[in-house]
C-alpha cells in the first residue's frame, strides 16, 4: 500500500506519534502484509499454471483467488493498524471502498479491453481468438450501431422537454396548495415503480394497438391509426414519453427542493417592486435555480446514457432497429449471437464516447453557471 | 383576501377573479398529472381482475362496468381461494421475490457499510495514496455512476463463470453493491459534512478512540441520512434488470427478470400479467407512500447549498 500521511482536518496537532509503536509490533504487522500478499501472489501463480496445464495441482475455477483477494484485503488493514497506530486506524474508513471498487471496477474494465479485441463466441467451443482491431473496424462499419449512437443524442435531448415539465410541477407544487404532501407522493409514485413492469403496463397494455385506453383515446381524438410503436418516429417518441414518466419526478424533487430553499426576501422585493409573476420567474426564480438545474440535468443526463430496460422490453430495438439504444443494442447483439468480443468492444467505444461527452459536459455547466451568475 | 396571503404569485394581489383563475389552473394541472401518474396503476390493478371481454371492451370501473373477479391473482396462486392449495406459479413467484429481497437488502447494506465509512473518512481526515488526495480519491468514487452497466456486463458475463458466480445471488450482490455505492457516498458526505466536528473532538477529549466516537457518536446523529441512503438504493437494486438479464438463468433470477420474460411470450393473459405486475410494484409503492421523506431526503442530498 502506499505511503500515506493522513493528518486530520480537525485535529492538526495530534497526528499520530509514530515512534510510539513498539518496533515489535511493526514488525508483525509488516510481516503480515508481506504473508499476505506473497499468498494471494501465489494463489493467482498456482491458478494460472494449473489453467494453463503446466502443473496438475490448482482449484477447478478461480473462485479461491477471489477468498485470497478478500483475506489479503483483511491482512492489509490489520497491517496497516498494527504498523501505523491511529493513521492506520484512519486509513481503515477508506480501505474496504476503494479495495472492493477498485477490484469491481478497474480488472474488469482492463479485461474488457483485452476481450474487445477478441472473437469470442461463448457458446462455440473454439473458446477466445485475438483479432486484433478486426472488431474496431466492424464496428465503423456497423450501421445499426451508427444508429443506436444517434439515438441516443435523440434521447438525451429529450431531456430538455423533461426538464421543462419538472420545472413546471416543482413549480405547482411550490405554490400554495392544500394537500401538498398528497400531491407530492403521486408525483413520486413513478418513480419507485421498477422500469420493466412499466414497460408492461403502458408500453404494452395501455398503448396496446387494439384495446389499450391511451390507443382508444387517441383514436376518439382523431388518429385513425394509433400504433405507437410501428413507425420509427412514432416508436421513438413513444419510448421517450416512458421514459419521461419515469424519471421527470427525480428532476422535479432536486427543483422543488432548490425552489423551497430560496430566500423569500427576495421575491418579496421583486412583488413591491412590481413584478408581474412572468418577469419574477424569469428575472429572478429562474437565474437562482440555475445552479440546482444543472446539477438535475446532468445527473439525469448521466441516467439517460444508460437507457436498456425499457427498449429490451417494449420494442426490443425495433422497427428494425429504430428505438435501439446503445445498451439495448449491445445486449441483443449479445444475446442473439453471444459473441462477447463485438460487444464489449462496441461497449469499450461507448464508454470512452461517454466520458468524453460527460466530461465536456461538466465543463461546459460550470461555465455556463459562472456567466450567467 | 389578497392581504392576509404570503404567497408570492403575484396574480393573487390583482383581483378576485384573476385569483379563482390562478387557483383553478394550478388546481387543474396538478389533477392533471395526479391522473396522469396514477392511472396506470390504476389500469393495472384493476386489469388484474378483469377477465378476457372485460379487457377487450376497454372497461375501466369496476362493479360499474365490470364484475371483478379474482382471475389475475388465481392464476399466480395468490387468490382467497387458491391461496392454500399447492401452485407452482405461486412457488416460482415466491422464489423471485425472495430473490429480489435477498439481492436488494444484502446490496443495500453492504453498500451502507462500506460507503458511509468511506465518506466519513473523506470527510474528516486528508489521505493520500501516491498521487491521489481526497478529492481525487472522491471523484473516483464519484465518477462510478457514469460507468453504464453495458459495459462491466460482458465482462462479467466471461468474469463469472470463471469464479463460479453466474447465476448466484452473491454475484448480483457484488455488482449491485459496486452500483449504489457513488450514491451512497454521494449522500453520506453531504451527510458527515453537516455535523459539526467538535462532538467527536469532544468524544476523543473523552478518552474515546477515532472508531468508538464514530459509531458512539457520529452514527445515531447521521441515521436519517443512512436511511435516506438505504432505501434509495433499495429501489435502484429492486428495479435493476439489465444485470440480472444478463447474469441469472435459473438460480438467481430476480422478479423484474420474471416480469420480463412474461410479456415476451405470445397470447399473453392480460389478467395474469397485471397481477404479476402490480405484485412486482406494490412492495416499493408502499415503501414509496410510507418513507417518502427520507427518499426526498436522499435525492436531494448536496443538491441544494
Amino acid at each position: 500500500m502506499a505511503e500515506q500521511t493522513s493528518t486530520t482536518n480537525a485535529w492538526p496537532a495530534n497526528s499520530a506519534p509514530m515512534d510510539l509503536i513498539p518496533p515489535g509490533r511493526k514488525r508483525l504487522g509488516w510481516a503480515l502484509m508481506a504473508l499476505a500478499t506473497f499468498g494471494l501472489l501465489a494463489t493467482i501463480l498456482l491458478q494460472i499454471l494449473y489453467k494453463s496445464e503446466v502443473d496438475t495441482i490448482g482449484f477447478e475455477t478461480w473462485r479461491p483467488v477471489v477468498y485470497a483477494y478478500v483475506l489479503w484485503g483483511v491482512a492489509i488493514g490489520i497491517g496497516q493498524v498494527l504498523t501505523r497506530g491511529e493513521d492506520g486506524q484512519r486509513a481503515l474508513f477508506l480501505l474496504p471502498a476503494l479495495l472492493f471498487t477498485i477490484a469491481m471496477v478497474i480488472f474488469p474494465t482492463l479485461f474488457g479491453f483485452y476481450i474487445a479485441l477478441t472473437d469470442w463466441n461463448l457458446s462455440s467451443f473454439s473458446g477466445r481468438k485475438f483479432n486484433g482491431l478486426d472488431n474496431f473496424w466492424q464496428m465503423l462499419g456497423d450501421p445499426y450501431y451508427r444508429n443506436a449512437l444517434f439515438n441516443m443524442v435523440l434521447y438525451v435531448l429529450a431531456v430538455l422537454v423533461e426538464y421543462v415539465i419538472a420545472f413546471a410541477l416543482a413549480l405547482l407544487l411550490n405554490a400554495q396548495i392544500r394537500a401538498r404532501k398528497f400531491f407530492r407522493v403521486v408525483f413520486l409514485m413513478p418513480l419507485m415503480l421498477s422500469p420493466v413492469a412499466v414497460s408492461w403496463m403502458i408500453g404494452k397494455s395501455l398503448m396496446e394497438y387494439r384495446f389499450g385506453p391511451a390507443a382508444t383515446l387517441a383514436r376518439h381524438l382523431g388518429w385513425d391509426n394509433p400504433a405507437f410503436f410501428s413507425d420509427p418516429i412514432t416508436a421513438r417518441i413513444s419510448v421517450m414519453m416512458l421514459d419521461a414518466w419515469t424519471f421527470i419526478p427525480f428532476m422535479m424533487i432536486m427543483l422543488l427542493a432548490g425552489l423551497q430553499a430560496m430566500s423569500r426576501e427576495v421575491l418579496e422585493a421583486a412583488r413591491v417592486d412590481g413584478a408581474s409573476a412572468w418577469q419574477t420567474f424569469w428575472q429572478v426564480t429562474f437565474p437562482l435555480m440555475l445552479p440546482v438545474s444543472v446539477t438535475a440535468v446532468v445527473l439525469r443526463i448521466i441516467f439517460k446514457l444508460k437507457l436498456a430496460d425499457i427498449i429490451i422490453t417494449v420494442t426490443s430495438g425495433g422497427p428494425g432497429g429504430a428505438t435501439d439504444s446503445v445498451s439495448s443494442f449491445i445486449y441483443r447483439e449479445y444475446r442473439d449471437r453471444s459473441n462477447v468480443g463485438y460487444g464489449t468492444m462496441l461497449a469499450m467505444a461507448y464508454l470512452v464516447i461517454i466520458v468524453v461527452f460527460v466530461t465536456w459536459l461538466l465543463k461546459i455547466a460550470n461555465r455556463f453557471v459562472r456567466n450567467v451568475n | 383576501m389578497s392581504v392576509q396571503t404570503t404567497d408570492y404569485t403575484v396574480s393573487e394581489i390583482r383581483s378576485p377573479a384573476s385569483f379563482i383563475t390562478s387557483r383553478v389552473f394550478i388546481y387543474g394541472a396538478l389533477v392533471f398529472w395526479a391522473f396522469i401518474c396514477l392511472f396506470p396503476i390504476y389500469w393495472t390493478i384493476t386489469t388484474s381482475f378483469k377477465s378476457a371481454v372485460d379487457v377487450t371492451q376497454g372497461h375501466l370501473i369496476p362493479f360499474v362496468d365490470f364484475q371483478p373477479d379474482w382471475k389475475g391473482w388465481r392464476s399466480l396462486g395468490l387468490s382467497p381461494d387458491s391461496i392454500f392449495q399447492t401452485s407452482t406459479v405461486r412457488d416460482e413467484f415466491l422464489k423471485r421475490f425472495m430473490n429480489s429481497v435477498i439481492t436488494s437488502v444484502g446490496a443495500s447494506s453492504l453498500a451502507i457499510i462500506i460507503g458511509s465509512l468511506a465518506a466519513y473518512g473523506l470527510t474528516r481526515y486528508r489521505y493520500k495514496f501516491a498521487w491521489f488526495k481526497n478529492e481525487d480519491i472522491s471523484f473516483f468514487f464519484l465518477s462510478q455512476l457514469i460507468l453504464p452497466p453495458v459495459v462491466l456486463a460482458l465482462p462479467f458475463l466471461v468474469l463469472y463463470r470463471e469464479v463460479g458466480l453466474l447465476d448466484t445471488r452473491v454475484g448480483l450482490i457484488l455488482l449491485y453493491t459496486l452500483m449504489v455505492l457513488p450514491i451512497v457516498i454521494w449522500i453520506m458526505r453531504d451527510q458527515f459534512n453537516s455535523i459539526p466536528v467538535e462532538l467527536e473532538e469532544a468524544a476523543l477529549v473523552d478518552g474515546l478512540s477515532i472508531w468508538g466516537a464514530f459509531f458512539r457518536i457520529v452514527m445515531p446523529i447521521a441515521l436519517p441520512g443512512m436511511v435516506a441512503a438505504f432505501i434509495l438504493a433499495m429501489v435502484l437494486c429492486w428495479n435493476e434488470y439489465f444485470f440480472a438479464a444478463l447474469l441469472t438463468s435459473t438460480d438467481a433470477k430476480t422478479i423484474p427478470v420474471m416480469v420480463a420474460s412474461q410479456t415476451g411470450s405470445q397470447g399473453i393473459n392480460w389478467w395474469s400479467m397485471a397481477a404479476l405486475a402490480t405484485a412486482a410494484i406494490a412492495p416499493l409503492a408502499i415503501i414509496g407512500i410510507a418513507l417518502e421523506r427520507y427518499l426526498i431526503m436522499g435525492m436531494t442530498a448536496g443538491a441544494v447549498k
